[in-house]
Formats: C-alpha cells, sequence, structure tokens
C-alpha cells in the first residue's frame, strides 16, 4: 500500500510542477511511515518540504499557496493532527470556493494515515471521516486496496477541489497488484463491489473492506452470500450502486471503525432506510467502532475495533438466522 | 526551499537584518510622491470613510445584514500600505476590509453591493461584509476568523516565490489576531523559508470590547518578530505618508531580497467593533483624543501647508466621492437578488454527482 502511494505521488509530482508535497518528515526523514521515500532525492527541496510541527500553519499556507494557483499536497503525519488545522480545512479550503462566488478553486491535498493504529492509545487512534465528510466543499477518498490507493489518490491530486485522502495506518504493509501505467487512475465518486453476493449487503470502508471480505467469505461456506461494497470516496457518496445492491439482497449491514454516534455509517444506514425502505427485509445493522476513546491494553483494544465475528453475527442477525 | 535553521540557530544577529530596524528619524520632510499620487490617496481616504459612514446608515436602515465592521479612523493604514503595490502584488485581510478593498480597486458599487448581499456584489452576494473577494485585482479576501489569513496570505507569498515571480502579499490583521496561534506559525514559516510577505497588524487596541492591556502580556506587537528573526517596524498609523513609507521599505524587501516583515500599524477606530456595539469600554473623551489626530484632517493639513491642494480641492474631491458613493449605493438598491439557484452553486469546482 505504501508503495502504491509513494508511486502515485512521484507520477503526479513528475506530471505537474505546480504541484509540491508538505509535511513534517516527508523529505529528510523519507516519511514518517515511508510514504514520501526516495522524492526528495528525485524532485528536490522546492517541491518536498519538510515543515516544523506547526499543521495550522502549513494547512493555511497549502489553502493559500492553491488560492494563488498551486496544487499542494499537505501530509499530516496522521490525521490526529489535523485537529489542530480544523479552522484552515474548513473555513478556508472547503468554504473558500462559495463564500467568494466562485472565483476561486482549492486544488489541495490534505493527505495522511487516520484510522485506528497499533496501541498508541486515545490520541493517536481515531476515525475522523465522519467530521470531514460533514462539510459541503470537501471530498474524503479512503482507499482500501493499493490499486485504489494508487488510483485515487492520483485522481485527488488532479482534482480541483479539497481533498480529504485517508490512509488506514494498519494498512501501509498490504500487498496487492498495482497498474504501473502512469494514466491509471480510479474516479472520486464510485463506489466498487469487491465481492458479488445475493443474500446480504455489506458496505464498508477502509479498514472494514478486508475485514468484511473475510466475514464474507466464512458466511459462503455457511450458505449466506454477501455482497461488500465500498464507497471509496465518502464524499459525494456514491449511494446508487449501495441502494441497487440493497435492493437485490433485501439485507444490509453497515460496517466502520468509527464511533456509532453520527457517523459515515448513520448517514449510509439513514439513506437505505429512506431510498430502499420497501425493498428492506430486516432493519439497517451498523457495527462501529467503540463508543469510547481508543485504550491501550491489548485485548481492550481488540474489543474496540469490529473483527469478522461482528460481521458474521449481524449479517446473521438481519438474515434472522 | 530548504530551513536555514541549523546554520542560522548560533547566530545573535541575522544576516539578513532582521529585528528591529531603525526607523527613520520622524522629522517633517518633503513627501518624495508627485501631486497626483497624493491627491489620490486623499481621495480614496475619503471615499472609504464617507463609504463607511453611508454603510452605518444603509445598515440602520436594514438594507445591511449581519455583521459589518467599519474602518473609520483607520483609512491611512490601508490606503497608505496598498498605494505601494503593484496591480498584480496580493492583499488578503481580517473581516474589517471594506477599505482595503477599495484601496486595491474593487469598485464601491461591487463593495455596496455585496453588503447589501445582491448578485452584483463582488462575491456575488455570498460572501457579505466579511468575504469580499476580488480575484483579478488579486484582493484574496475578507477572512473572519479571527488570525485565519495570516498563514492564507503565508502560502499566497510561498506561491510567488515558487514561481519566482516578484509579486510581494501584504496581510492585514488587527492585535488581537497576534494572539492567535496562526499569527506566530506563519511569521515562523515566513522568515524560515524566507517568503515575500508583509504582515500589518492594525493595532486599534482593542479586540472588539477588550482593551489590549487587558489581552495582551507584552504589548509591543513589532517586537514580538524578534522572536522569529524577522524585520520589523512600529509605524504610526494614522499618517498615511508613515505608513507609505514604511511599506515601500517592506515592499523593497520582500520583492528585492525574499524577505518577510513585520509592521505594526499604531492606529484607532472611532467606531464600535461591529455595528452592533455601542462601545460602553471606552470614553468619549479618548475616542476625541484620537480624532485630534484624524488621518484624513492630518494629510488634508499636509497637503495644503504644502500647497498641493486648495479649499477649493477639497470640495471638489468630496463632491465627487459623494457621487461615487450614491452611485454605488444606487447600484447596489438597483442589482438584483442572486437567483435562488445560486444557493447550490460554487461548493465545488468540479463537483461530482455519482448518481448520475
Amino acid at each position: 500500500m505504501r508503495d502504491a502511494l509513494n508511486l502515485a505521488l512521484k507520477e503526479e509530482l513528475a506530471r505537474d510542477s505546480s504541484v509540491f508535497l508538505m509535511g513534517e518528515e516527508v523529505a529528510q526523514y523519507q516519511g514518517a511511515y515511508k510514504v514520501t521515500r526516495g522524492l526528495l532525492d528525485e524532485f528536490g527541496p522546492k517541491r518536498v518540504i519538510d515543515t516544523p510541527i506547526t499543521e495550522l500553519g502549513f494547512a493555511g499556507l497549502g489553502v493559500g499557496a492553491a488560492m494563488a494557483g498551486l496544487r499542494p499536497i499537505i501530509e499530516f503525519m496522521t490525521f490526529n493532527f489535523s485537529i489542530l488545522a480544523t479552522d484552515q480545512i474548513i473555513n478556508s479550503a472547503a468554504k473558500m470556493r462559495y463564500m467568494s462566488g466562485g472565483q476561486f478553486k482549492i486544488p489541495i491535498v490534505f493527505r495522511g494515515p487516520g484510522g485506528s493504529a497499533y496501541q498508541v492509545s486515545s490520541q493517536h487512534s481515531q476515525a475522523l471521516e465522519s467530521w470531514y465528510a460533514y462539510f459541503p466543499g470537501l471530498k474524503v477518498v479512503m482507499p482500501s486496496t493499493p490499486a485504489d490507493a494508487k488510483g485515487l489518490l492520483k485522481s485527488a491530486i488532479r482534482d480541483d477541489d479539497p481533498v480529504i485522502f485517508i490512509e488506514q495506518e494498519r494498512m501501509y504493509g498490504m500487498k496487492g497488484e498495482v497498474p504501473e501505467d502512469a494514466d491509471f487512475t480510479i474516479p472520486l465518486g464510485a463506489a466498487e463491489i469487491k465481492r458479488e453476493g445475493k443474500d446480504a449487503t455489506i458496505v464498508a470502508r477502509s479498514l472494514m473492506v478486508p475485514v468484511a471480505l473475510q466475514a464474507a467469505e466464512q458466511l459462503e461456506k455457511e450458505g449466506i452470500s454477501c455482497e461488500v461494497i465500498d464507497p471509496r470516496t465518502i464524499r459525494p457518496l456514491d449511494i446508487r450502486t449501495i441502494v441497487e445492491s440493497v435492493k437485490k439482497t433485501n439485507r444490509a449491514v453497515v460496517a466502520e471503525e468509527s464511533h456509532p454516534f453520527a457517523s459515515v455509517g448513520a448517514e449510509i444506514s439513514a439513506e437505505i432506510t429512506e431510498q430502499a425502505f420497501d425493498y428492506l427485509d430486516a432493519p439497517v445493522k451498523r457495527i462501529s467502532g467503540a463508543d469510547v476513546p481508543m485504550p491501550y491494553a491489548k485485548n481492550l483494544e481488540q474489543l474496540a475495533i469490529p473483527d469478522v465475528a461482528h460481521i458474521v453475527a449481524a449479517v446473521k442477525e438481519v438474515s434472522y438466522l | 526551499m530548504t530551513s536555514q535553521s541549523t546554520e542560522r540557530s548560533q547566530a545573535k544577529s541575522s544576516p539578513t537584518g532582521a529585528g528591529i530596524l531603525d526607523r527613520p528619524q520622524d522629522s517633517e520632510t518633503e513627501p518624495q510622491e508627485d501631486r497626483d499620487t497624493l491627491v489620490k490617496m486623499l481621495h480614496q481616504m475619503i471615499l472609504i470613510r464617507r463609504f463607511e459612514e453611508k454603510c452605518a446608515e444603509s445598515y440602520s436602515l436594514g438594507k445591511i445584514g449581519g455583521f459589518c465592521h467599519l474602518y473609520i479612523g483607520q483609512e491611512a493604514v490601508a490606503v497608505g500600505a496598498i498605494s505601494v503595490l503593484r496591480p498584480d502584488d496580493y492583499v488578503l485581510t481580517s473581516y474589517r476590509e471594506h477599505g482595503q478593498a477599495i484601496a486595491k480597486g474593487v469598485s464601491p458599487q461591487a463593495v455596496m453591493a455585496e453588503l447589501y448581499g445582491k448578485a452584483g456584489g463582488c462575491s456575488r452576494g455570498k460572501g457579505g461584509s466579511m468575504h469580499l473577494f476580488d480575484a483579478d485585482l488579486n484582493f484574496l479576501g475578507g477572512h473572519a476568523i479571527v488570525g485565519g489569513q495570516i498563514p492564507l496570505a503565508t502560502g499566497v507569498a510561498f506561491a510567488s516565490k515558487y514561481r519566482e515571480t516578484d509579486q510581494v502579499t501584504l496581510c492585514f490583521f488587527g492585535e488581537a489576531a497576534v494572539n492567535q496561534g496562526a499569527f506566530h506559525e506563519s511569521l515562523n514559516m515566513a522568515q524560515l523559508w524566507k517568503l515575500p510577505c508583509i504582515y500589518i497588524c492594525e493595532n486599534n487596541m482593542y479586540g472588539m470590547g477588550t482593551s489590549l492591556e487587558r489581552a495582551m502580556s507584552f504589548q509591543n506587537v513589532a517586537l514580538k518578530s524578534c522572536a522569529y528573526e524577522l524585520a520589523s517596524e512600529a509605524v504610526d498609523g494614522m499618517d498615511v505618508l508613515k505608513m507609505r513609507a514604511a511599506v515601500e521599505r517592506a515592499v523593497k524587501r520582500a520583492r528585492e531580497e525574499s524577505l518577510p516583515t513585520l509592521l505594526e500599524a499604531r492606529t484607532y477606530r472611532y467606531m464600535g467593533h461591529s455595528m452592533s456595539d455601542p462601545g460602553n469600554y471606552r470614553t468619549r473623551a479618548e475616542i476625541e483624543k484620537y480624532q485630534e489626530r484624524d488621518p484624513i484632517k492630518v494629510f488634508t493639513k499636509t497637503l495644503k501647508d504644502r500647497g498641493l491642494i486648495s479649499d477649493n480641492d477639497i470640495n471638489e474631491i468630496e463632491a465627487q466621492i459623494k457621487e461615487e458613493v450614491d452611485r454605488a449605493v444606487k447600484f447596489a438598491d438597483q442589482s438584483p437578488l442572486p437567483d435562488a439557484q445560486e444557493l447550490y452553486t460554487d461548493v465545488y469546482a468540479n463537483p461530482i454527482n455519482p448518481s448520475e
């Protein structure tokens, strides 16, 4: 996964000289998670820039540079630190076009790892996509495979709007085929059916996609055929693909790492209920991260994150089994 | 654009001449500018004053909604500073920005229509008083979170350096913004990366109703630049020529050496923080004390003393301005409301509708 992201960054830096990459430890240190490895050597310090630890400052600098015509990629070492920069992301990046009456475009990508990490407790392990997806003006993307990561990141960099691109910290080591074609992109706003099925729909994103696929495999052995859908872009959400699937399977489970309250899963559940109520044979079931700050202890941490067993149980619940 | 910090960290004085600069003596010097430039500056200052007076009137009539922060008393800062710029230089500022917008060339009609929430406004009725923009004039807003424009301006200056143009960026903000992290984070980056940004703190001594004394532990804003080894000056913000001269020095430094500067313009606002503020936190006597040094009064006297304008000229300027302001109000009145469909436009540059 990290090599796919690295390749996307490399190709887009090579393609467009107005693209630059900025963040903490992205250059000389080669990236805290090595996603930016080698980029300083290839593109030099003008285009790959180490920053002080000053998230609000460099996020705002990026938005200003975008107003003046550049295409910044702003890396947050983790999205946990983006919380310091939310004023610039929300009040500046998301709203500049609207409140100027369409005079400015803000082609900027805010990217970095997010979601649960391994035993780093509450402040370094959380899912923030629901926050960002709330705001009109932002696009929110979360890849679940190396190929998606490459194709979606390239589209995000080429897009003329601010994109929040959340990479799952636990998935950086994930292996998978990645197209080497420099023209390979995946459009934003397009969900993908990761596995076809007919008995129940599981909507999952980011880390929950491989978990849902494992659950589907297990359920297949028990005679339940699950369709797994990854929205890939959270905003704008491809609800049509999800609703079409539910109309076919008549049952829906939404799995996410987020806390349950006011989450993206809650939104998807509401949309399914509004758009496919008559097709549902059971209420939509949501599987979420525990409604607590992330604990440190390994056993508690495991309990806080949805796993295969949770999803299997949820599918059985909506199937009245 | 690499960090210079390691080689500079031990240096006691900066090789770039950063730090508090020795100001030229305050002695009265003959203005260097030609008469046209000076008269144009006076015209702009009076125009902004009369425009703002009209805003107060229109606000009371219910024609302007929301918040409306007037610039009366501070005109010398915007006019003196922006008079130095080339048309392709950038200006970013706060929500008290009618003055800067007009000084940068946005027409009073487009500003007034924006305040009226009309389609003919400079932000097409979507920004209002606090969010004036004109991309063609490189007037980049109009930002309403205290200090929010400071990192943005730093980024605009970054873009100029990145593209190797010699454009400079002026960033205006009030002294209350100096207490925000955004100010300190920006100054640090600007000096670290040598960005051609000029930070102009308009110290009017009140953050809404809270005086400087009650809000800032160390009240010399210009001296705060020392923390970042950045050049700075304190300027009499009531004197348009001193303001212009200081910004000229800063612009030269930015354009020729790509270096930032912090200017503290000491000024005063006569009106409340916004139209809803009765100003009970200060005395009439205090306001009158500053009005004795009124920037328009001072500048008019300078020009008259030097024989550059007569009372007749001033009457003529006032008459022209009355017409300009009346025209602005008429334009705003007659401009249509934004079409209802405009509610959903301009959210994205590249709208994606996955359902299509």
